[in-house]
């Protein structure tokens, strides 16, 4: 059954991800000779001459941030001014300033950290205009940064036109998914519509108010860009967000569809297919870990039912039954925190205590798959630590795709490495030992110490997530985890393409059998252990503490 | 022909003299021989110093930590807190850890000074005659300044580096390069270049002094080894600064434990948390980091071998191409004369005769096995008479060589091609059929050397040469490392060919002049090879100084010495195989201890963690997987065994991690399954041994 579930929720996204990455490869890195095809010259000529300049890693980061900052600008805007503005039906008031900023920069860094009930405080005209809007351009940030991270280190020293990655990667990409997600979600019931609240009449006679709105078309980008701020409060566990067992089979699989494509991406851009299929396969190693020991973790009882006359059942808390087996909330649990998603279709604080482990671990890698893009630009440190630590065992400076890896890559890379558990180590400190955190969860000890650690988790890795539980209304709250998506997502962006900027502009090193190979086995072993060891090591106390420390504790009762 | 051989192994080079023996003895002593140790103790004391530590992050962070525990503890101690014996066991535990460290770094250095001493032995002030507008006045050698001429006579000491300018001698190098023959040295030629502390034993030179004393090769080697003027080289500042970031990892996981622990209710011991910081940063790798580049340098030196910078030491180990000269390298270099084979219209004794002529004053093994080849052919004949005859050297542009005598005859012989230029050049013809011959006689591996009468063709000396024994596998074992070879030879592409094929290199060039070295090397150098070459005269200068690793001879010119970034002392070409090894092994040995290092915190954060969370998580003793006895002895057994690896490991970054001759692929796996799988199982079985003994002794 687990073994079922594996399959028919990994196998299909990773065979739909070997075509669209060729696409996407086609759509973002059209081949200037290519005679064929009207696609190619249409995306020649996109955006017109202005968009034709060629920049450097650094004119790219400088507009990546330009246009950032003008959207975060522009969103708070719209979100402070959503009582003025049309298409809300249902008259939504204004919104709390510590939320305005907290939810811009949630959605203007792919994260969706929600601490807002959409349906409560949203105008139409928000969820579209703004939030949905950035759920497209957030995502088409990360491919087009990433895009540019692989033409740094297949040799060039002019990595493309941000402008222009952003629209290819919008209107080809993302959007034309979107609409088949949609179209598909549609189907299942998902509602789309501008029409207010439906006033429904109960058995009872009672009148019910049932929020709607156009659903389908953010739950797709949601999905899709790894995203996972919802339409509505509950995210993907609310019947109109996801109606089926169908709706939601077509959710999860959408989740690292994209994320897994700019790996065979990265291969056909480097010309290194090879070295693309070792990390695909670390990657894919560490997904099918993580999904397996939540479906199994989630197939014991909740520790409320221990000794019970129904302890056989396995853990139903906080679970929508209508998507079947309680395997399919934990394999969306191991999914939407390998990637940067986020979205949820159960309660993650009703997971087992240990099951709450593998979000946590997903987030603090952040590199399995990974948010869109982002996900690689992760891994990319990971490498380049591993390849410097591992390349000097093979008796020569570290070298990575021909180019030398020395010590101005390592203080970058040191630095990147370090903003990741900065931000979750630091903000849990804080917050724990004061009343901003500990006075908001609503359990005490180790599980309440999990609430705050993945509420950090889940910002700096911009996913989104939340374990719940907490009452992460508050200003400080707001204010704490802004802070560190806007930090968590643009820093690990910066670094990266600044080492593969300088790793460019560096001669080429001949590969012989001297060098250390990267398309090997033995290199997946290399990234798995630079991984696990260097990434895990940094968290481990902090699992100890929360998770681990919540299991023990409950079990021993 | 036996020192050819031998210089194959280079381990069994002969040992018969002081100055190499002492090196050699030095290099293989145990390296905790006595007086060095005694001397690397004191100088760990000193090392305490944080304006020296903070050069190394890592054990910096250690030393402030074992600071703070000393203060806490001082001040617990006067309020009369309980677990005085944790914390002090903790403290000394910690200020062990950055002494063994600084042991490490001074060990590596007093060895070092100790090969510099038996170097400096030969540096030592000698009297030396100055010479000057036709005086000799008497001067020490330390008032010797560059451009400085001294002459020096039998038995005499050369006071400085220079050049001869005037004169031939014998000269005994054996004090610098363990050499037991004695080497020709004179004026002008490629082997004009002495080295101070050598000395004349004939004749009487005049050398021009080129290096001011103290300045000298030796001198700034003898200041690198002794760790005197040691600048990071740039792998070494690369890898500081990611342990340094690693550093501050860990202590960004260990301080916000404190807070975190405020949660729990726990209030966590400083001592306990330094403990834990000091466990999870390399420490390992920090300590030794810089006994390991030093011993880099050490081993080079050992090899014979003076580098201008510990960069070069380390680039070595980066080398893509090889280019080496044919003759003495890849075969036996004694070329010897086989048979005359004269052109149809000449007679074979006529050939033989003026093969014989020309090669009188040719004092090289040629030459001479063409005087013995000759004679064995004309027997009886009388030796004809050539000394009122202008010898014409050979040399590296002409190729060719022979005698002018006074009635106008001229006999040369050499290269094929430099004949025929020169027969040309006389107004004369060559014969269809000296093609076929030279071509026959290339093509078996042979090199074939025209001789001349006037501008006359007359027939073809064939000298046959032996590759040397092992030389095919050697460069097979280079190839798999990922170097290519190429042979360097004034042969003709024939020749160099066949040889090329007999020996397994990767490419050739023939009838080599001088400048097509460096445009080879440039050549390879554009496609982003880096390029290591060998030469020993003055027109190897140029090359010498465009490839990434030049290696000058001793032997020869001061221009080449001063071209390249290494001297040999032993002017053995195939040095330059030992010392990109030497640069691979540094390399390796860094990264091999640093991923031993990191693999170590996963059995240190089962012992610590569990141990400092207990009491607020019983739980948490499910985690003590080791059964470690109590807390404290816990924590203090992984502190303990994080201290004593760092002495244990010193003969590793010492000596080097074993170094084979494999591609990458295989070295990677098999230095990941020692140093990886090893580092994280290693700890697991040390601390549980120390921490049997902590509760053997009942205080913890």
């Amino acid at each position: 059954m687990q073994i079922l579930m594996l399959l028919l929720f990994i196998a299909l996204p990773v065979l739909l991800s070997w075509p669209l990455g060729s696409f996407m490869t086609a759509v973002m890195n059209p081949s200037l000779n290519s005679s064929d095809g009207s696609l190619a010259i249409l995306l020649r000529k996109t955006g017109g001459s202005i968009l034709q300049r060629e920049q450097d890693w650094k004119g790219y980061l400088i507009s990546m941030l330009f246009f950032n900052a003008i959207m975060f600008g522009a969103v708070i805007l719209m979100l402070a001014l959503q009582q003025m503005l049309p298409l809300n039906p249902d008259g939504k008031g204004p919104l709390e300033a510590s939320l305005i900023f907290n939810t811009a920069a949630s959605f203007v860094t792919n994260t969706n950290l929600q601490h807002y009930a959409g349906e409560v405080s949203m105008s139409y005209f928000s969820q579209l205009f703004a939030l949905t809007w950035l759920q497209f351009v957030s995502a088409a940030t990360g491919i087009s940064c990433f895009t540019a991270l692989a033409r740094s280190l297949a040799g060039s020293t002019l990595v493309g036109n941000f402008y222009r990655d952003l629209l290819r990667s919008t209107l080809f990409i993302l959007l034309p998914l979107s609409i088949v997600v949609a179209l598909l979600l549609v189907a299942g019931g998902v509602p789309m519509t501008f029409e207010g609240a439906a006033a429904a009449k109960t058995l009872e006679g009672a009148i019910q108010t049932i929020a709607r709105g156009p659903v389908a078309a953010m739950v797709a980008i949601k999905q899709l860009g790894t995203n996972g701020g919802g339409f509505f409060g509950p995210n993907s566990t609310h019947p109109c967000e996801n109606p089926s067992f169908l709706t939601n089979y077509i959710e999860c699989i959408s989740i690292p569809l994209i994320a897994m494509a700019t790996v065979w991406m990265f291969g056909r851009i480097t010309g290194r297919m090879r070295h693309a299929a070792v990390i695909f396969s670390v990657m894919l190693l560490l997904l099918i870990l993580k999904s397996g020991i939540a479906l199994n973790l989630e197939s014991a009882p909740a520790m409320a039912f221990k000794g019970l006359p129904i302890e056989s059942v396995s853990n139903l808390e906080g679970k929508e039954l209508r998507f079947g087996p309680s395997g399919t909330a934990a394999m969306w649990a191991a999914v939407t925190t390998a990637t940067s998603n986020g979205s949820v279709n159960c309660m993650h604080d009703s997971l087992n205590p240990l099951t709450g482990l593998v979000p946590l671990a997903g987030m603090w890698l952040n590199v399995i798959f990974g948010g869109v893009g982002v996900g690689f630009i992760n891994m990319f440190i990971f490498i380049i630590v591993g390849v410097f630590i591992c390349g000097m065992m093979v008796g020569r400076t570290p070298e990575y795709c021909a180019r030398k890896v020395e010590t101005h890559e390592m203080k970058l890379a040191l630095l990147a490495l370090l903003v990741h558990p900065l931000l979750i180590l630091v903000g849990t400190a804080l917050f724990a030992s004061t009343s901003w955190g500990a006075g908001t969860v609503l359990n005490k000890g180790a599980h309440g110490f999990s609430e705050i650690l993945y509420e950090f988790s889940s910002a700096a890795a911009n996913n989104g997530s939340g374990f719940e539980g907490l009452g992460d209304g508050t200003v400080p709250w707001n204010v704490a985890t802004g802070l560190v998506m806007l930090l968590g997502r643009f820093i690990p962006i910066i670094l990266p393409l600044a080492i593969a900027g300088s790793m460019a502009a560096k001669k080429p090193v001949p590969e012989t059998t001297g060098t250390l190979r990267i398309d090997t086995p033995l290199f997946a072993v290399v990234i798995l252990g630079s991984v696990l060891l260097i990434g895990a090591l940094l968290f481990m106390p902090v699992a100890v503490l929360g998770p681990v420390a919540d299991y023990l504790s409950t079990s021993l009762q | 022909m036996m020192n050819n051989l031998n210089s194959i192994n280079p381990e069994s080079v002969q040992e018969s003299l002081p100055g190499k023996k002492e090196r050699r003895r030095a290099r293989n002593a145990s390296i905790f021989e006595g007086s060095l140790v005694s001397a690397a103790i004191v100088q760990s004391f000193r090392m305490l110093n944080p304006v020296i530590m903070a050069k190394n992050p890592v054990m910096f962070i250690t030393e402030v930590g074992a600071v703070l525990t000393t203060a806490i503890t001082v001040y617990d101690l006067s309020l009369n807190k309980p677990g005085l014996i944790y914390n002090l066991a903790v403290l000394i535990v910690l200020w062990v850890t950055v002494l063994f460290s600084n042991f490490a770094e001074s060990l590596a250095e007093a060895r070092g000074k100790a090969q510099a001493d038996s170097l400096k032995r030969t540096r030592q002030n000698t009297a030396a005659n100055k010479f000057r507008d036709g005086k000799v006045t008497q001067v020490n050698s330390d008032e010797l300044k560059e451009g400085d001429f001294v002459v020096v006579s039998v038995g005499e000491l050369i006071p400085g580096d220079g050049e001869v300018v005037e004169g031939v001698a014998m000269v005994d190098e054996s004090a610098i390069t363990g050499e037991s023959a004695p080497v020709v040295r004179d004026a002008g030629g490629d082997r004009s270049g002495v080295v101070g502390g050598t000395r004349v034993i004939s004749d009487r030179i005049i050398v021009k002094i080129t290096v001011a004393a103290g300045n000298s090769f030796l001198d700034r080697m003898i200041a690198l080894v002794e760790g005197a003027v040691r600048q990071k080289t740039p792998n070494e500042l690369a890898l500081t600064v990611t342990l340094a970031g690693l550093t501050l990892a860990f202590l960004m996981v260990t301080g916000t434990l404190w807070p975190i622990g405020r949660y729990f209710g726990i209030t966590l011991s400083v001592p306990t948390l330094v403990a834990l910081l000091v466990c999870l940063i390399p420490t390992t790798i920090g300590a030794l980091l810089s006994a390991i580049g030093l011993a880099g340098m050490d081993r080079a030196l050992s090899a014979n071998v003076l580098a201008k910078s510990g960069k070069a030491v380390e680039l070595a180990g980066d080398i893509d191409t090889l280019l080496l000269d044919k003759t003495g390298t890849i075969t036996m270099g004694n070329r010897q004369a086989t048979s005359f084979i004269p052109l149809n219209d000449v007679d074979s004794r006529y050939l033989a005769r003026v093969a014989m002529e020309s090669s009188f004053s040719d004092e090289t093994p040629e030459g001479r096995s063409i005087v013995i080849l000759g004679e064995s052919i004309l027997e009886s004949e009388t030796p004809p008479e050539t000394s009122t005859a202008e010898v014409i050297p050979f040399s590296a542009q002409t190729r060719l060589s022979g005698l002018d005598f006074p009635d106008g005859r001229k006999l040369r012989k050499g290269s094929s091609d430099a004949v025929k230029k020169y027969i040309l050049d006389q107004g004369g013809t060559i014969p269809g059929e000296l093609q076929a011959i030279v071509d026959v006689v290339s093509r078996k591996g042979m090199t074939p050397l025209v001789v001349a009468d006037g501008n006359r063709a007359l027939g073809v000396i064939e000298l046959s040469d032996v590759l040397k024994p092992g030389i095919t596998d050697r460069f097979k074992r280079l190839r798999s490392m990922g170097l290519r070879v190429v042979m360097v030879t004034g042969d003709n592409p024939l020749t160099a060919a066949e040889i090329a094929r007999q020996s397994g290199v990767d490419d050739f060039i023939a009838e080599a002049k001088p400048e097509d070295k460096l445009l080879y090397i440039r050549t390879e150098q554009q496609k982003g090879r880096l390029v290591a070459m060998m030469g020993d005269g003055t027109n190897d200068a140029p090359a010498l100084a465009q490839a990434d690793i030049g290696v000058a001879m001793n032997s020869g010119t001061q221009a080449a010495k001063e071209a390249g970034n290494m001297v040999d002392l032993d002017s053995d070409p195939t040095k330059l195989i030992e010392i990109i090894e030497i640069g691979k092994q540094l390399l390796m040995t860094r990264g091999a201890l640093t991923t031993f290092s990191i693999a170590n915190d996963v059995a240190k954060y089962f012992a610590i963690i569990p141990a400092m969370f207990l009491l607020a998580i019983p739980g948490l003793r499910v985690l003590n997987i080791m059964q470690l006895s109590t807390p404290g002895s816990a924590i203090l057994a992984a502190l303990i065994f994080n201290a004593i690896i760092i002495p244990m490991l010193i003969p590793i970054a010492i000596k080097g991690v074993k170094y084979r001759p494999l591609g990458a692929e295989a070295l990677l796996r098999k230095n990941l399954l020692v140093y990886g799988v090893g580092g994280v199982l290693v700890p697991f079985v040390g601390i549980k041994l120390i921490d049997m003994m902590l509760s053997i002794t009942g205080l913890f």
